[in-house]
C-alpha cells in the first residue's frame, strides 16, 4: 500500500510528454491512474517517472461526425456513462462505462488508460473488438492507427509502444450493440464480459461482431458465434441460443476461485446470448 | 415541563456528526513531534526454518533508525510469549514470540521490524532485508493436521492442541434406538474480519517520566495495558492505553498482537514516537481470522419429528499459534450446539488443531454462528428427511416459554425466552403460506424460489467472571459536575456500538438532565477506571448494568442531600421522572444538578456525608444473557448462472429491553449483512502451500451495498433478570441468525434438483454445478 519513490511530471503538450518518456526508460504515462496506482501501491509496478497526461488539452471528449464516434483517450468513464450520444449510438460502450468499478473509479479512470493497460478482465477491450474500433496513437515520429484486432496482444500487453500515447478511439456508430458482464463479486471485473454488435435488417441478423473479455489471456472475438449468428432471425430464440453455444471455443479459458474452466465457458454462452438479446432489443 | 423518556426513543447517535464529517480521531490521525514509522518484514512462506536474517543493508539505508529481528529482541532482553486466555485442561501452548525466532509458521508472520523517519523509507528498507529460509513441509487442511506429520510445532510432536469430549444424557442409547438419524458434514469456512480501519498503533515513550502511552485500535484498552505491563516489564501505572475512534473491530481487535508489544518496545528503545499502520494486505495476512471449523453433525429423531439426540464432532482450525482466545472459540460452539431445542442427549468432541495459517479467534459471533449454523442446517435436513415443514418441526421442538430459566444439556442456563413468539411473528410478517404457494407456482415455470428459516438463541453479555477466560465484570463512574453536567466513565470501549448515545439516554432519564449535558468517556486508561472492554455483546448488558448501579448510588446520595435540605427523612423521598420528590407529593422537587451543586458548594450537607456527587460501581453478571430470534430469507436462483438473489429478508429479534431502537436496528442490519457475507460471498482461501489466494479486496468478497436489500425488522421483548436493565446483547445476533437462514433458503430453492446440502460460501459456480450435477446438462 506504500509505493516506491517516483518522480511526477505533468506536461502541457504531447511533445513535452514524448521528450520526457524518451529521457527515462523507466517512465510510465499516467491517465486516471486507477490501474497503475494500485499496482504501484502493491509494488507490482515501480516506475521511476510518472508522466501525467491530464494537463494536455483536447485529449478528452466524445464527438460524433456523421456515422462515426470519436472518443478522446482521457474521457472518463463517468463522462461516457452520462453521454446520451453514446447511449444512442454505441450502447455497448455505454453499458460498459456504467457497469465499470464504482463512482470514484468512474470519475477518475479513463477509456484510454483502461485500454492501454490491457487488463484481460477489463470491460472495454471486448467492446473495442466488437465495435471494430480504431486506436489513434501518437509518437514522437507522428501518428498511426491501430485496429482493435491488432491492439490487444496479450495479458497486460497491447500494440502500443512504451513511448507512444493513445490519443483517441473511433468507430462506426452501432445502435444494435450491447455489453453484458458477469461480475466478480469482489472486484466487479468481468468473470465473463460479452460485447456484441449486430447489423439488423428486416428481422434478420446480417453481420455480427462478438467479443469476450475475462475468459482468456486477452479479450478476443468469439469467431464461431459471429459466423453462427449471421443470418439468424432475431425472433428465433432457439437459433440465437444455438449460435451462442460454445462461445469460448478457441479461448485458452482461465480458471480461478470464482469460476472453473467449465463454468466460465458455460457462462460465456449465457452472457453472449444475453448480450445478443439486449442488442436486438435496442431500437 | 413534561417528562419525555429518552430510553426507548430513536435518539440519533451522538457519535455520528464527528464520524461522518471527518472530525473523528483515529489512530492514524495521531501525530507527534519526532514521529518515526515501523514496517514489518513478513514471511512469504507458510512454513520455513529461518537460517539467518541479514539486516545490514536495511540498517545502512538513509532514514532508517533501527532494524531488529527476533533474535535481536531476545538479545535486548525483550523476550516472552504472546498471551492466550483459556481454561482448557492440558492445552498445548507453543511459544509465540513477537518476532519469529527459529521458524516461520504462516505467510505473513513477522520476522523483522524496521523503524525509519517516514513510512515510505521504512517500507523501502523492508525490501533490503535478506532472510535465508529453508522451506519445511506445510499443512493447511485440518484433517491432515489432525492425522499427523508434518507438525506446525515440531517440538509438540502433534498438531492437536486439545481434545475436549462431552457427553450429556445417554446419546448412545438414543442413537441406537432412533427412528431417524440425519448426518451431515458441514464446513464453516474461514472468514477475514475486514474492518475498514486496519490495525494501527502509536507508541509514545516519555523518557523523563519513564511512562508509555500507546494509542491502539483496540476493543480492550485495559486488558491490553495489563498485558503490556507483563510483556514489557513495566509498572502498569506507567502505561496509558488509549483506544481512540476505532473503525470496526468485530472481535479482531479483541486481542493482544505482537505489533502492539513491539511498537511499544521500539518507542522505549529509541526514545521516539513510533507509528505503525497496517496495510490492507498485511491485514489479510496477519489479523486473526474467524470461523474455520468442520462440523460432523448427527441428529436423531422420532418419526413424528421429535428431536431426541445430537452428536457432534468439531474440528477447529486454530492456525499456527494461539492468539488471545483462539482455543476458546470452538468450545462456545459446543456449548450452544443444541440451540433453541429440547435436546437432552448430546455427545460432542471438540478438537483444535494447528495448521500453517494465521490464527483464528473471535469474529462477530465467535463460535456461536457455527453452533447456530450446524443446528439450523441439521433441523432443515431433518425436516426434509421427514417431509415436514421446517417451521412446524422447529415449533415442535422449541424449549417452551414456560420452561425458563432452562438448563441445557451442556450446562448453560438460558435466562428467558419465548421462541414461539418470534417464529410466529416472522412467519406472519413474511406471509409464509403465500410464499410457499408462490414457490410452488414458480417452480412450474422453471424458476427457483427458496425460503429459509433460522431460529437462533445465542449466549452473550459476557459474562460471569467464573465462566470467562479472563474477567467478565465491568465498571462505570458517574460524576455530577458542580454546574450540573454529568460525566460517565465507562469501562467498556465502544467502537460503533453507540453507547455514547444509549448511556447518555439512560443518565438523562434517571438523573433528569438534558442528554446534551451528559458526556460519556471511554477508551482511555488514564481517564477511566479499570474495565474489561467491548466484545461478546456485553457493552450494555454488563457495562450498562454497571452504569445503572452507579446511577442508583448517585440517586441515593442526592436523596440524602435533598432530605437534609427539606428536613425530611431520606426514606420519604424518591426519584420520580428524574427528580427528587417527596413520595406521593410531586409538587416539591429537587433536580440532580441542584443536589450536585449542594454536594460541591453547599453549606448544608447532612452531617457525616462526604462532599461531591460521584460514584463508581462494578457489575458482576450472575449469568450470561440469551437473546434469540427468527429470521426468514427468500432467495431466487438464476438457473442459467447459479446466482443467488435475496428477494426478501425478515428478521424478528428479541434482545430484551431496548434502550434505542434505531441503534438496535443498526446492529441487526450490520449483523445480517455480515451473515449474508459468510453465506454467499466470503472465504479465506489458502492454497496447499499456504499461500493466501484471497489477500486483497479484489479477491476477498465482502458484501457490497448493491448485493443486499432492504431488511424488514421487527422485535418481541422478553426481558431478562440477569441485569438491572433487563437488556440482552444485540451486537452479534444478526450475524448469528442470518447465515443459516440464507443457506437454508438456497438449499430449499435447490430441492427440485435433489440437493440436500452445500458448503458455504454459496458462490454462483457452486450452485450452478449443484443444479447441473443432478439434472444433467440444461
Amino acid at each position: 500500500m506504500i509505493p516506491a519513490a517516483f518522480e511526477y511530471i505533468r506536461p502541457k503538450t504531447l511533445d513535452e510528454a514524448f521528450t520526457l518518456v524518451e529521457r527515462n526508460s523507466d517512465a510510465k504515462f499516467l491517465a486516471g491512474g486507477h490501474s497503475l496506482i494500485p499496482m504501484m501501491k502493491l509494488r507490482l509496478a515501480a516506475p521511476e517517472l510518472l508522466i501525467d497526461l491530464r494537463a494536455i488539452p483536447s485529449l478528452a471528449g466524445i464527438h460524433r461526425d456523421a456515422a462515426r464516434l470519436r472518443i478522446g483517450a482521457l474521457t472518463t468513464h463517468s463522462e461516457m456513462a452520462a453521454s446520451g450520444e453514446l447511449q444512442r449510438f454505441a450502447p455497448a460502450l455505454w453499458d460498459a462505462a456504467n457497469g465499470l468499478g464504482d463512482p470514484q473509479v468512474r470519475n477518475r479512470g479513463t477509456i484510454g488508460g483502461a485500454c492501454a493497460h490491457g487488463d484481460p478482465s477489463a470491460d472495454y477491450p471486448a467492446c473495442m473488438l466488437a465495435l471494430d474500433a480504431v486506436f489513434t496513437v501518437r509518437g514522437k515520429k507522428g501518428e498511426r492507427e491501430i485496429k482493435a484486432d491488432d491492439f490487444f496482444v496479450g495479458m497486460f500487453e497491447t500494440a502500443l509502444d512504451r513511448t507512444e500515447i493513445l490519443t483517441a478511439i473511433s468507430f462506426a456508430v452501432a445502435a444494435h450493440s450491447a455489453y453484458v458482464k458477469f461480475e466478480h463479486p469482489a472486484s466487479h471485473y468481468a468473470l465473463v464480459g460479452a460485447a456484441v454488435k449486430l447489423d439488423l435488417a428486416g428481422g434478420n441478423i446480417g453481420a455480427a461482431r462478438v467479443a469476450l473479455t475475462g475468459v482468456g489471456d486477452s479479450a478476443a472475438h468469439a469467431g464461431a458465434v459471429e459466423k453462427a449468428l449471421a443470418g439468424c432471425k432475431t425472433s428465433d430464440a432457439d437459433a440465437l441460443k444455438a449460435a451462442c453455444a460454445r462461445a469460448a471455443e478457441g479461448f485458452d479459458v482461465r480458471a480461478d476461485i470464482q469460476a472453473s474452466v467449465a463454468y466460465r465457458s458455460a457462462m460465456a454462452d449465457v452472457f453472449t446470448l444475453r448480450a445478443v438479446t439486449l442488442a436486438i432489443s435496442r431500437t | 415541563m413534561a417528562f419525555t423518556a429518552m430510553v426507548g426513543a430513536r435518539v440519533r447517535r451522538r457519535e455520528d456528526p464527528r464520524l461522518i464529517t471527518g472530525h473523528a480521531t483515529y489512530v492514524d490521525d495521531v501525530t507527534a513531534v519526532g514521529m518515526s514509522f515501523a514496517a514489518f518484514v513478513r514471511s512469504p512462506y507458510a512454513h520455513a526454518k529461518i537460517r539467518s536474517v541479514d539486516l545490514k543493508a536495511a540498517r545502512a539505508h538513509p532514514g532508517v533508525l533501527a532494524a531488529y529481528c527476533g533474535a535481536d529482541l531476545v538479545k535486548a532482553g525483550f523476550s516472552g510469549t504472546l498471551p492466550v486466555a483459556h481454561k482448557i485442561a492440558d492445552l498445548k501452548t507453543p511459544p509465540h514470540a513477537p518476532l519469529a525466532l527459529d521458524a516461520v509458521r504462516y505467510v505473513g508472520e513477522a520476522v523483522a521490524v524496521i523503524v525509519a523517519t517516514d513510512a515510505y523509507t521504512a517500507r523501502d528498507a523492508v525490501d533490503l532485508v535478506k532472510v535465508d529460509y529453508a522451506e519445511l513441509p506445510v499443512v493447511i487442511d485440518p484433517h491432515k493436521a489432525a492425522a499427523g506429520a508434518p507438525f506446525v510445532h515440531e517440538s509438540l510432536g502433534t498438531n492437536v492442541a486439545f481434545t475436549l469430549p462431552f457427553k450429556g444424557g445417554d446419546p448412545d442409547a438414543i442413537f441406537k434406538a432412533a427412528e431417524v438419524v440425519v448426518r451431515q458434514r458441514m464446513v464453516n469456512q474461514r472468514l477475514a474480519p475486514v474492518p475498514i480501519e486496519t490495525r494501527g498503533m502509536v507508541a509514545l515513550w516519555d523518557q523523563g517520566m519513564e511512562a508509555l502511552t500507546l494509542y491502539s485500535a483496540t476493543q480492550i484498552p485495559h486488558l491490553l495495558r495489563t498485558q503490556l505491563a507483563i510483556t514489557l516489564g513495566l509498572s502498569e501505572n506507567k502505561i496509558r492505553v488509549i483506544a481512540p475512534e476505532v473503525g470496526g473491530g468485530f472481535g479482531a481487535k479483541l486481542n493482544v498482537y505482537a505489533e502492539e508489544a513491539i511498537v511499544s518496545w521500539l518507542s522505549m528503545q529509541l526514545c521516539r514516537p513510533v507509528k505503525f499502520i497496517e496495510t490492507r494486505s498485511e491485514c489479510f495476512q496477519a489479523m486473526i481470522a474467524g470461523r474455520d471449523q468442520v462440523d460432523d453433525v448427527e441428529i436423531a429423531a422420532k418419526k413424528d419429528g421429535t428431536i431426541t439426540g445430537l452428536r457432534l464432532k468439531i474440528l477447529a482450525n486454530l492456525g499456527a499459534y494461539h492468539q488471545l482466545l483462539t482455543p476458546v472459540i470452538p468450545t462456545l460452539t459446543m456449548l450452544m450446539a443444541p440451540g433453541c431445542y429440547r435436546i437432552e442427549h448430546f455427545e460432542c468432541e471438540v478438537k483444535g488443531v494447528f495448521t500453517n495459517t494465521m490464527s483464528t479467534d473471535a469474529y462477530r459471533g465467535a463460535g456461536r454462528p457455527e453452533a447456530t449454523y450446524l443446528i439450523e442446517r441439521a433441523v432443515d435436513l431433518l425436516a426434509r428427511e421427514l417431509q415436514m415443514d421446517p417451521a412446524d418441526l422447529r415449533r415442535k421442538n422449541f424449549i417452551g416459554a414456560d420452561a425458563f430459566p432452562h438448563t441445557t444439556v451442556t450446562g448453560l442456563t438460558y435466562d428467558s425466552g419465548r421462541y414461539e413468539g418470534t417464529i410466529e411473528k416472522v412467519l406472519a410478517l413474511a406471509g409464509y403460506r403465500a410464499l410457499r404457494e408462490r414457490q410452488a407456482a414458480l417452480r412450474k415455470e422453471g424458476r427457483y424460489l427458496g425460503i429459509g428459516l433460522s431460529t437462533y438463541v445465542e449466549v452473550c453479555g459476557m459474562g460471569p467472571s467464573a465462566a470467562m477466560p479472563a474477567a467478565g465484570w465491568d465498571s462505570a463512574t458517574v460524576r455530577v459536575e458542580p454546574t450540573g453536567s454529568v460525566t460517565v466513565l465507562t469501562g467498556v470501549s465502544p467502537h460503533g456500538q453507540g453507547e455514547e448515545t444509549t448511556f447518555a439516554q439512560l443518565v438523562s432519564d434517571e438523573l433528569g438532565v438534558p442528554i446534551d449535558h451528559v458526556t460519556v468517556v471511554h477508551g482511555d486508561t488514564d481517564k477511566v477506571q479499570y474495565g474489561v472492554g467491548t466484545f461478546g455483546s456485553r457493552g450494555t448488558a454488563v457495562g450498562g448494568a454497571a452504569l445503572k448501579l452507579a446511577i442508583e448510588s448517585i440517586q441515593a446520595k442526592a436523596i440524602k442531600i435533598a432530605a437534609h435540605q427539606w428536613e425530611a427523612s431520606p426514606d420519604d423521598l424518591e426519584y420520580r421522572n428524574g427528580k427528587i420528590v417527596v413520595k406521593g407529593d410531586p409538587s416539591k422537587s429537587m433536580s440532580t444538578p441542584e443536589a450536585g451543586f449542594q454536594a460541591f458548594m453547599g453549606d448544608k450537607l447532612p452531617p457525616g456525608l462526604e462532599p461531591g456527587l460521584d460514584a463508581t460501581r462494578r457489575f458482576e453478571p450472575p449469568n450470561f444473557v440469551y437473546p434469540f430470534g427468527a429470521h426468514l430469507c427468500v432467495v431466487e436462483i438464476d438457473a442459467a448462472t447459479g446466482e443467488v438473489t435475496i428477494v426478501k429478508y425478515v428478521a424478528v429479534d428479541d434482545c430484551g429491553k431496548v434502550l434505542n431502537p434505531m441503534i438496535v436496528d443498526g446492529q441487526i442490519h450490520g449483523g445480517i449483512a455480515q451473515g449474508i457475507g459468510q453465506a454467499l460471498f466470503e472465504e479465506v482461501v489458502y492454497d496447499d502451500q499456504g499461500q493466501l489466494l484471497t489477500g486483497t479486496l479484489m479477491e476477498y468478497a465482502v458484501p457490497h451495498a448493491e448485493q443486499l436489500l432492504n431488511f424488514e425488522l421487527a422485535r418481541t421483548v422478553t426481558p431478562t433478570d440477569v441485569n438491572p436493565l433487563g437488556v440482552k446483547g444485540v451486537g452479534e445476533a444478526g450475524t448469528i441468525g442470518s447465515t443459516p437462514a440464507v443457506v437454508n433458503a438456497v438449499i430449499d430453492a435447490l430441492a427440485p434438483f435433489g440437493v440436500k446440502h452445500l458448503d458455504m460460501p454459496l458462490r454462483a459456480q457452486k450452485v450452478w454445478a449443484a443444479m447441473h450435477g443432478s439434472n444433467g446438462a440444461r
